[in-house]
């Protein structure tokens, strides 16, 4: 039974159905309660996550989603089931932390990760075109990389602990959102009064939901960045077939729900500015492909033990500090009394999205080794 | 005597990388050792868009897949 299972999930089939189950829980979470087409994302989830935690002071941002524990503890749940959890760690984890640091910083130009990419086109959301189109050229310029023998080194089967420790910070996230402790007066943890860190689908909700994503990508090796790459660097179209499939769905769950709403301006929590949209997410991708997976499947891998994957996330996390605490983060185009203005990134972002794309640079060139 | 390529260790691509190079240089059959379920079920779906039989035998936690032409 296990067998077929694991047989049916590494098909094609496998990987269609994943992406068609996150496409209609993306919208579904968005029906219960989560921001514009923002059912699921997640480094907007991980930055709200910080916020909470009183890492950054963005007040309109700050709370402890309980789809991210809920991704990682699905994942450790499928791993346990079908033997799959190995504690890992040791493949060059600094330079993990930085990729995670930046790919942050680009992912909050764009105002979203691949998912929400994906989530926002399913809204009707164009700007989500011109964020894609960046990840593409970014996974691009990763896979030249690869290909002159770009890697960060062998990780290295190490302690059944260390595999845990994502695990078990997921489960203390958990709990800090069930008792919502306040450690000091007028200090954390944090939930947002307005703006979308106020708006949340029910507890259960969340949590189930984020459970059954955990389980299935667990399985699938569900991966948008890994979709693009494989594409590019193999003419291997398995990955990609999922996430075409969570696309048509989050569409049609879109309209079915009353979600869709076509246009490129003044779209929720989303900016019009072209080539900041363009070259956060060439940042983004490119990073996650040095990385060895978009901030979902770094989430997966971190729940089935692999600590390198736990340290881009708490890189992903501490990237988005940062980027509220330099006001590094894109501002939304904003519609008042008719009056479009474009939001965008500050001549600070700017720089740093920059400064991320050299620093992936020195890291892709300097990283190289040949096979024998 | 089968070409050996030890890919433990990788995360994917670099497994699915080395055994693809092993196949272009065209000598079979090529083992792959790789230690995760994930580069082994990358390797066997390569293996078999590339026209290549597989078997697929695991030790602990450790498998080798056997590219046969």
């Amino acid at each position: 039974m296990k067998e077929k299972l694991t047989r049916f999930f590494a098909s094609k089939w496998g990987i269609i159905t994943a992406g068609v189950l996150i496409g209609i829980i993306g919208p579904l979470l968005q029906k219960f309660g989560n921001p514009k087409n923002m059912g699921i994302c997640v480094a907007c989830f991980e930055r709200d996550i910080a916020g909470a935690l009183g890492l950054h002071r963005a007040a309109v941002v700050q709370y402890i989603r309980p789809e991210i524990p809920a991704f990682v503890l699905g994942s450790t749940i499928a791993a346990l089931i079908f033997r799959e959890f190995k504690s890992r760690s040791g493949s060059a984890p600094i330079v993990r932390y930085l990729l995670g640091i930046f790919a942050m910083i680009g992912a909050l130009a764009f105002l979203g990760c691949p998912w929400r990419a994906n989530f926002r086109l399913a809204g009707g959301d164009l700007t989500a075109l011109t964020g894609m189109f960046g990840l593409t050229a970014g996974i691009a310029i990763g896979v030249m990389f690869l290909r002159s023998g770009y890697n960060l080194g062998r990780s290295q089967k190490t302690y059944q602990a260390v595999g845990w420790i994502m695990p078990v910070l997921m489960l203390g996230l958990l709990l800090l959102r069930i008792f919502h402790p306040v450690f000091s007066e007028g200090g954390p943890i944090f939930f947002s009064e307005s703006g979308p860190g106020s708006m949340f689908a029910p507890l259960a909700v969340s949590l189930v939901l984020g459970l059954l994503v955990g389980f299935v990508a667990q399985r699938t090796r569900f991966c948008t960045m890994g979709a693009v790459r494989d594409v590019i660097l193999m003419r291997d179209f398995h990955l990609i077939s999922g996430v075409f499939a969570l696309i048509i769905t989050a569409i049609v769950a879109n309209l079915a729900l009353g979600q869709f709403k076509l246009g490129y301006t003044a779209q929720p929590i989303a900016h019009s500015s072209l080539l900041w949209n363009v070259l956060g997410m060439v940042l983004s991708g490119l990073a996650y492909a040095l990385a060895g997976g978009c901030p979902g499947r770094q989430l997966f891998l971190s729940g089935e033990g692999d600590g390198d994957s736990g340290i881009f996330v708490l890189g992903m996390i501490t990237g988005a500090a940062f980027a509220h605490n330099f006001n590094l983060a894109a501002r939304p185009d904003t519609l008042a009394d008719g009056v479009l203005t474009v939001g965008g990134l500050s001549p600070l972002g700017m720089t740093t999205v920059v400064l991320g794309l050299v620093v992936c640079l020195v890291i892709g060139f300097s990283m190289r080794e040949k096979f024998e | 005597m089968s070409i050996k390529v030890d890919a433990r260790g990788f995360s994917c691509p670099q497994p699915v990388m080395m055994a693809q190079k092993a196949i272009q240089e065209g000598k079979f059959p090529i083992e792959v050792l790789v230690d995760s379920s994930t580069a082994r079920e990358n390797v066997r779906r390569l293996a078999e868009m590339k026209g290549c039989k597989t078997e697929i035998t695991s030790q602990d936690d450790e498998f080798t897949v056997k590219l046969i032409k």
